[in-house]
């Protein structure tokens, strides 16, 4: 066990210190794309967007889009979903990871939507719509924009107890401690507005985004495939935290680890049923049964069949035989399903009758890279100090129990 | 006082210019009176005189008019020309069309905008305002490709046909491509005058045109209404934009956020309140 999760006294000197050798493999490859990144980065906002990206006036949006906003909030999606399990349903067994899934969607929320920064034009107008002169309140946009940025303050009170504890912040943590609830049901709420709202964007792209993707069922596609585009990053995530962080692991995370995976199979496996069943009534619902036998059908099956239908069966299956290297496949597999649908409603199916197409600069690869490690970097300070994945102080843990048993009681 | 002059050169109802309480008008119906160009391709020889116009009118580079290899291709509007005229050879017969914003009457990008930074003025088109943050939202919501982005500039703009609108027409001017054109292929008026010009002219030559007035219905209807000798489709029109107004694509679903909102808090408490319950039950 770590000291310092156990101590009172808090240094902060000390805790910015590295804690670990400067040259591992990680740091070796992050450094030097982080480096060139933000070369990259200021170039962008000196001489405009098309010297760094292939955007185009037919293709508006591209890979900062696709990924790190469209990708980055589903894969984010599993905080949302774990703290309805746990805080909502009682669901015990996810104890373990409800903070990890937290600081993850805190992370991502702030680099992935934050990265949104880098792809606007002019973003020193980037809070208008927060302070703005004018609110665009018929814009889809304008909601998701909101429903983003009172939710990454939202997962920040859930997070704040971590930091309470590796602080010693015994005061703020009992005051956080008592709204985390409401915090959780406004949160879950909010995620549901936005998560759904990112594919309610685009509902205006009816003249350009090819029929087999476009549908009035847009934005419950978005939002049910957020829920296990999540889950399935909690499990790859969480296999290879468990890894690289084995010292921090508490008893309990790593007691439990192996029937959480199991558990979220399960569910993820309902959660794909669900998806799917959405998507024959889209087929039936659009009468595009015909366009599945052109070149764009086959590229639709690939997605909806190789990378959604076979994760699904994987997930139950791994499930049955508590496999986790079946079920850690089947994750992977369903996050690849996720990459190509967003980047289909961005850059493939869009435009799709545009013979010239946009395919990402090796200028926005880097750049991409770069909010990824940089979000690495934040989350493996954060881990190696904070109980996130490590036991808590026991103040907190004992104080732990009676809050556990009473907090409803205050907060309804 | 401009605009005043303006209003009362359209003969626009005093009614509306009384009436300008909100600055933005999401308008359901299309304007009886809203500033609207009539194209009409049968007479367009393609001297791109219109061209030549709107680059000045709008301080951009000028196009050599002398260069005819650019109606090799079909062009499209760009951040450099926020108007360009296409050759269709159909039939042996060249038909030219000037293409450019449609000012819809009912926008996608008036709607798709987070900070209104494009407004559909009173007195029809839609106009962009420095408070854009430069998303381009608007860019993946208009059917007919309209704004443009500046994509080689630290402070780029969203470019479109502007109408002419704080230059010209708050003065009471015709936009400066009208002006321009010598064959009278474009005319300037209230909607009403030019879909009666419209249909007056299929009505005295039904044989030059095709029955159908494009922008009259499309999308709700636009500010540029087009007629055609041949089918819309053969010149570079989408004909199958619908006639309903984009952001009634969005409504519904907002309104489902909206009531989200409202009704999920309560829900998640109560859930979480039984769940507790019954957690308390099962350890007794």
């Amino acid at each position: 066990m770590d000291t310092q999760t156990t101590t009172q006294t808090f240094s902060l000197a000390l805790e910015l210190k590295p804690k670990r050798p400067y040259f591992t493999p990680f740091n070796i490859i992050t450094v030097p794309v982080i480096l060139l990144g933000v070369v990259l980065v200021v170039m962008r906002f000196a001489l405009g967007l098309g010297s760094v990206t292939n955007l185009s006036q037919d293709f508006p949006w591209g890979l900062w889009i696709g990924f790190d906003v469209l990708v980055g909030i589903a894969f984010a999606g599993g905080s949302y979903v774990i703290s309805f399990m746990y805080y909502i349903l009682g669901k015990k067994v996810y104890h373990p990871i409800v903070r990890v899934t937290v600081l993850n969607g805190f992370l991502s929320y702030s680099f992935y939507a934050g990265a949104l920064v880098l792809d606007l034009g002019r973003p020193w107008n980037a809070f208008n719509f927060l302070i703005g002169n004018e609110f665009g309140v018929a814009s889809v946009m304008f909601m998701v924009a909101w429903h983003f940025f009172l939710y990454t303050l939202l997962l920040l009170v859930e997070f704040v107890p971590a930091v309470a504890e590796w602080i010693g912040a015994k005061r703020l943590w009992k005051t956080v401690n008592w709204v985390n609830l409401v915090a959780v049901v406004l949160g879950i709420t909010i995620a549901l507005g936005h998560q759904s709202g990112v594919g309610g964007l685009f509902l205006l792209a009816k003249a350009k985004i090819h029929p087999l993707w476009y549908s009035p069922l847009i934005p419950l596609l978005f939002l049910v495939s957020s829920m296990f585009a999540g889950l399935c990053m909690v499990i790859f995530e969480g296999s290879i935290t468990s890894r690289a962080f084995r010292a921090r692991l508490s008893d309990e995370m790593s007691s439990t680890h192996d029937s959480i995976v199991v558990n979220l199979a399960k569910v993820s496996t309902g959660i794909i049923a669900v998806y799917l069943v959405l998507k024959v009534f889209d087929l039936f619902r659009g009468n595009t049964w015909g366009l599945l036998a052109t070149p764009f059908g086959a590229w639709y099956l690939l997605e909806v069949v190789g990378f959604v239908v076979i994760p699904g069966v994987l997930f139950f299956s791994g499930a049955r035989k508590e496999s986790l290297p079946v079920i850690k496949a089947a994750a992977v597999m369903a996050m690849v399903g996720i990459f190509i649908n967003r980047f289909n409603f961005v850059f493939i199916a869009y435009n799709w009758t545009e013979p010239v197409r946009y395919y990402p600069s090796w200028m926005e690869i880097v750049v991409t890279l770069t909010v990824i490690f940089t979000e690495l970097w934040v989350y493996r300070w954060v881990i190696n100090r904070m109980p996130v994945i490590s036991e808590r102080p026991r103040w907190a843990r004992e104080h732990g129990q009676d809050r556990d048993n009473n907090k409803l009681s205050q907060a309804v | 006082m401009n605009r005043r002059t303006f209003l009362k050169t359209m003969g626009i109802g005093s009614g509306i210019l009384l009436g300008a309480g909100p600055r933005i008008i999401h308008a359901g119906e299309p304007l009886p009176d809203a500033a609207t160009v009539l194209v009409d391709t049968t007479r367009c020889i393609g001297c791109r005189l219109c061209e030549e116009a709107c680059a000045q009118a709008n301080s951009l580079p000028a196009p050599d008019l002398s260069d005819l290899t650019v109606f090799d291709r079909k062009r499209s509007t760009s951040e450099a020309a926020l108007t360009v005229v296409n050759r269709y050879t159909i039939e042996d017969a060249e038909i030219h069309v000037k293409t450019q914003c449609m000012h819809c009457s009912d926008a996608a990008c008036v709607s798709s905008c987070l900070v209104n930074a494009l407004k559909k003025e009173k007195e029809g088109p839609i106009s962009w305002h420095t408070n854009c943050m430069g998303c381009r939202y608007c860019m993946v919501a208009c059917p007919f490709d309209g704004p443009k982005f500046e994509y080689h500039s630290a402070a780029p703009r969203i470019l479109k046909c502007t109408f002419c609108y704080a230059t010209r027409l708050v003065k009471g001017q015709k936009p400066a491509c009208v002006e321009a054109c010598p064959m009278e292929a474009l005319s300037f008026g209230t909607r009403s005058e030019m879909l009666q010009e419209a249909r007056s002219r299929i009505a005295n030559a039904p044989d030059a045109y095709v029955s159908h007035i494009y922008g009259e219905h499309e999308v709700g209807g636009t500010s540029w209404i087009y007629l055609s000798p041949v089918p819309f489709d053969r010149i570079g029109f989408r004909t199958d934009l619908g006639t309903t107004p984009y952001p009634v694509l969005t409504k519904g679903y907002l309104k489902t956020v909206h009531g989200i909102d409202l009704i999920v808090p309560p829900l998640l408490f109560g859930l979480a309140y039984l769940s507790r319950r019954k957690h308390d039950k099962d350890k007794d």
